[in-house]
């Protein structure tokens, strides 16, 4: 095959297409990634009026944007969890794409986070003046920390480049991270742990919004545990599709299917679990908090677009169906039915993310207050279309110049 | 959490809603009086700024049964676990509960916005533009140098006109005196409304005219349900209007008032 | 974040919050200066480099 422009950085003993065809590839993301930074542009310098939030609507796109890549890139965590700390050896072969993917989530929800806020500059009062009892607060300072956990956790493979790995220093340094590597992952799996059940602690807490609110055990509302519990139920299930989805764009066999079957195996489960468990907290929500707040279920689904539809959606269809599909072991060694499943797993939890932040706000509690609606401008779906564009970016420079499949050049060794 | 001072000062309001003509006047002096931003258009209400705001309400009935009722909607500087207090990141708004008025800080505000999914009466406004005054329309004319103008990107609200218990504080202490008498601080709303409905005072000062009425028959409190124990009451003798300032299940009763 | 900021007041919760913070933090600081530390060692002979793959 002749030389690509760029082979001297490809790993050990695989193919990558042309440089030009790479960067045909790379067109569309840099693309969103330009009407992304038109909008952030626009949003700094003139304002928060540029996107359609209003004094109802002050969470919008990006916050459940924000909610939704947190708990799709909660697979780095518990990959790397299942890896290091529980020892299953077979995820090894998947846990460099977590990894990535996370750190894509992680930073893209940042950057989209630094424009939602009204005063960017001051970001840093979160930790200078904070309120710890806040739920924000606790997020704030967990995905921070964690970040930079993520940015260590994808240091190393960087380092495993081929060209950098020649510089001894680097080598070395590269080594050493990686055999560090279950420190980390613990730190990881402990402030992941918090800020995605803060994520649901934010609307759990809202005592004054009967619709977000929920009981709980100490400080914690039981929002907090189902979204810990519902972002590693997807997490995997992304990490599946996004693997899958490089496979069929590389027309490659980049990791053995028992790393796909055990990750979609527990994400089958933990997705059960979930929503079992989000089944009971529904009900008791409806007796517990809505009732004796003056609403009954049916009032919160009333008006508009939100209706009762989407409950039957959140639970069933993108619940119980997915959860069925991905527990069956027939089911699961099925390429269609497990990307379903893992789709749908997925669409759910987004679902769930878009319902605790749209919904509530939507609804009002004030008897006589009304109830709103609200589609985003081009500038919000800019920035949102940006963390994509992003994404697909940065994975794609990851596949080419770095070894994050090790079972690459094995899977692959006869086609050559 | 900090702990209630023993006799610490709990300013709110009663407004009479049998008095209330739904003028407006309460909203335009509020807007005077605290130097709240406009904007060239106007008409997008979702996103104006308005500390006071009144709402229109109606018992739903048709011609000829159908009456009208106009709620007037401070901050109700919730005394309870305060909704928005507890959930600012930054430490940007504060109970005191030396005086129990909600203060916000412009200066700390990160403009997360977090404050206004808390609160449930929509007291908590967004500058979504940077404040704009225009010059040569007699706006300088009424613009108060004792309320700082916010900047864009952050959460403002009702007051209580604290600046005015700031500036009663000072000339009393000048006399020499260290207790305000109960016409000394009311905010801008209260002095202006021409129908008198809206009385501001110490709700735990018993010679003070909000204490007793708080305990009036006809006294109810928005949403007090959800246990947010509001600072502002409202006097109604309808019973379809203290029925419109909570939630109810169909069959549900209305509950008797408070004694707050 | 730090307790010489104005209005400073130590409660229980600021303990409990700010402790594990700064747990976390060292936590991640020691094994970041460990990596520095073996990886030097090992440029200076002082260790052998171990291969993990």
């Amino acid at each position: 095959m002749k030389s690509a422009l760029d082979s001297a950085l490809f790993p050990e003993g695989v193919n990558r297409c042309p440089a030009w065809k790479f960067f045909l590839w790379t067109v569309p993301w840099l693309l969103l990634l330009a009407w992304g930074g038109i909008s952030a542009a626009l949003c700094l310098l003139k304002g928060l009026n540029q996107t359609n939030m209003t004094d109802y609507f002050a969470f919008a796109l990006w916050i459940v944007f924000d909610l939704a890549v947190i708990a799709l890139g909660a697979g780095a965590f518990f990959t790397g969890f299942l890896t290091y700390i529980i020892g299953k050896k077979e995820l090894k072969d998947i846990i460099n794409a977590a990894v990535i993917i996370g750190f894509i989530c992680y930073s893209g929800a940042i950057a989209m986070l630094g424009i939602d806020i009204g005063q960017p500059i001051r970001g840093w009062f979160i930790f200078w003046h904070v309120n710890v009892h806040s739920m924000l607060a606790e997020v704030s300072f967990c995905i921070t920390v964690y970040l930079s956990v993520l940015a260590i956790e994808y240091i190393p493979i960087i380092l495993e480049n081929k060209q950098l790995s020649k510089i001894k220093e680097l080598r070395l340094a590269g080594g050493n991270l990686h055999g560090m590597m279950a420190v980390f992952a613990a730190t990881g799996t402990f402030l992941s742990f918090f800020h995605q059940g803060s994520l649901g602690g934010l609307f759990g807490v809202m005592y004054a919004r009967p619709f977000a609110f929920r009981e709980g055990f100490y400080v914690w509302p039981w929002t907090f545990f189902l979204f810990v519990l519902s972002a590693i139920a997807a997490g995997p299930a992304f990490t599946i599709l996004c693997t899958k989805l490089a496979q069929a764009i590389t027309r490659k066999r980049l990791v053995p299917e028992a790393a796909f079957q055990t990750l979609a195996k527990i994400s089958g489960w933990l997705l059960a679990s979930y929503i079992v468990l989000k089944i009971l907290d529904t009900i008791a929500w409806v007796y517990g908090v809505a009732h004796p707040a003056g609403f009954a279920f049916t009032d919160f689904y009333r008006e508009g677009p939100y209706g009762l539809w989407m409950v039957a959606f959140e639970i069933v269809i993108f619940g119980i169906v997915p959860a069925l599909i991905l527990t069956n072991s027939r089911a699961r060694r099925h390429e269609g039915w497990l990307i379903a499943g893992c789709l749908m797993s997925c669409a759910g939890i987004v679902l769930n993310r878009f319902i605790f932040t749209i919904v509530t706000l939507a609804v009002p509690v004030m008897p006589f207050d009304r109830f709103v609606s609200y589609l985003p401008t081009w500038q919000e779906w800019g920035i949102s279309m940006a963390v994509i564009g992003y994404g697909f970016l940065l994975f794609s420079l990851s596949y080419r110049y770095l070894p994050v499949f090790p079972k690459e050049r094995e899977l692959n060794a006869t086609a050559e | 959490m900090k702990e209630k001072p023993a006799n610490g000062q709990s300013f709110g309001m009663v407004i009479d809603l049998d008095k209330c003509t739904g003028c407006g006047t309460c909203m335009v002096a509020c807007s005077a009086e605290n130097n709240l931003s406009v904007r060239p258009d106007e008409s997008d209400k979702q996103r104006s700024i308005t500390w006071m705001r009144l709402y229109k309400v109606t018992n739903g009935k048709p011609f000829p049964d159908t009456e009208v009722c106009y709620f007037p909607r401070p901050c109700m500087h919730c005394d309870h676990h305060t909704p928005c207090v507890t959930v600012c990141p930054a430490t940007a708004t504060e109970i005191d509960y030396h005086t129990g008025i909600v203060s916000q800080i412009y200066t700390r505000c990160i403009g997360c916005r977090y404050c206004m999914a808390a609160c449930p009466y929509h007291a908590r406004t967004f500058n979504w533009w940077d404040g704009y005054f225009p010059k040569g329309k007699g706006i300088e004319r009424y613009l108060s140098p004792e309320v700082s103008p916010r900047m864009r990107g952050v959460v403002e609200k009702c007051t209580f006109c604290h600046h005015r218990l700031m500036r009663a504080k000072t000339l009393a202490y000048n006399e020499g005196r260290r207790e305000l008498k109960e016409n000394e601080y009311i905010p801008a709303c209260a002095e202006a409304c021409p129908a008198g409905a809206i009385t501001f005072g110490d709700l735990n000062n018993p010679d003070h005219k909000v204490y007793k009425l708080k305990s009036d028959p006809r006294a109810f409190r928005l949403l007090e349900k959800l246990g947010t124990e509001p600072k502002v009451y409202y006097l109604s003798s309808k019973a379809w209007v203290r029925r419109s300032a909570d939630n109810y299940r169909p069959g549900e009763p209305v509950h008797t008032v408070k004694a707050g | 974040m730090f307790p010489f900021v104005f209005e400073w007041e130590w409660e229980a919760g600021h303990y409990l919050f700010l402790g594990l913070f700064y747990l976390v933090l060292i936590i991640i600081g020691t094994g970041i200066g460990a990596v520095i530390v073996k990886t030097v060692l090992q440029m200076m002979g002082f260790a052998r480099e171990k291969d993990f793959h």
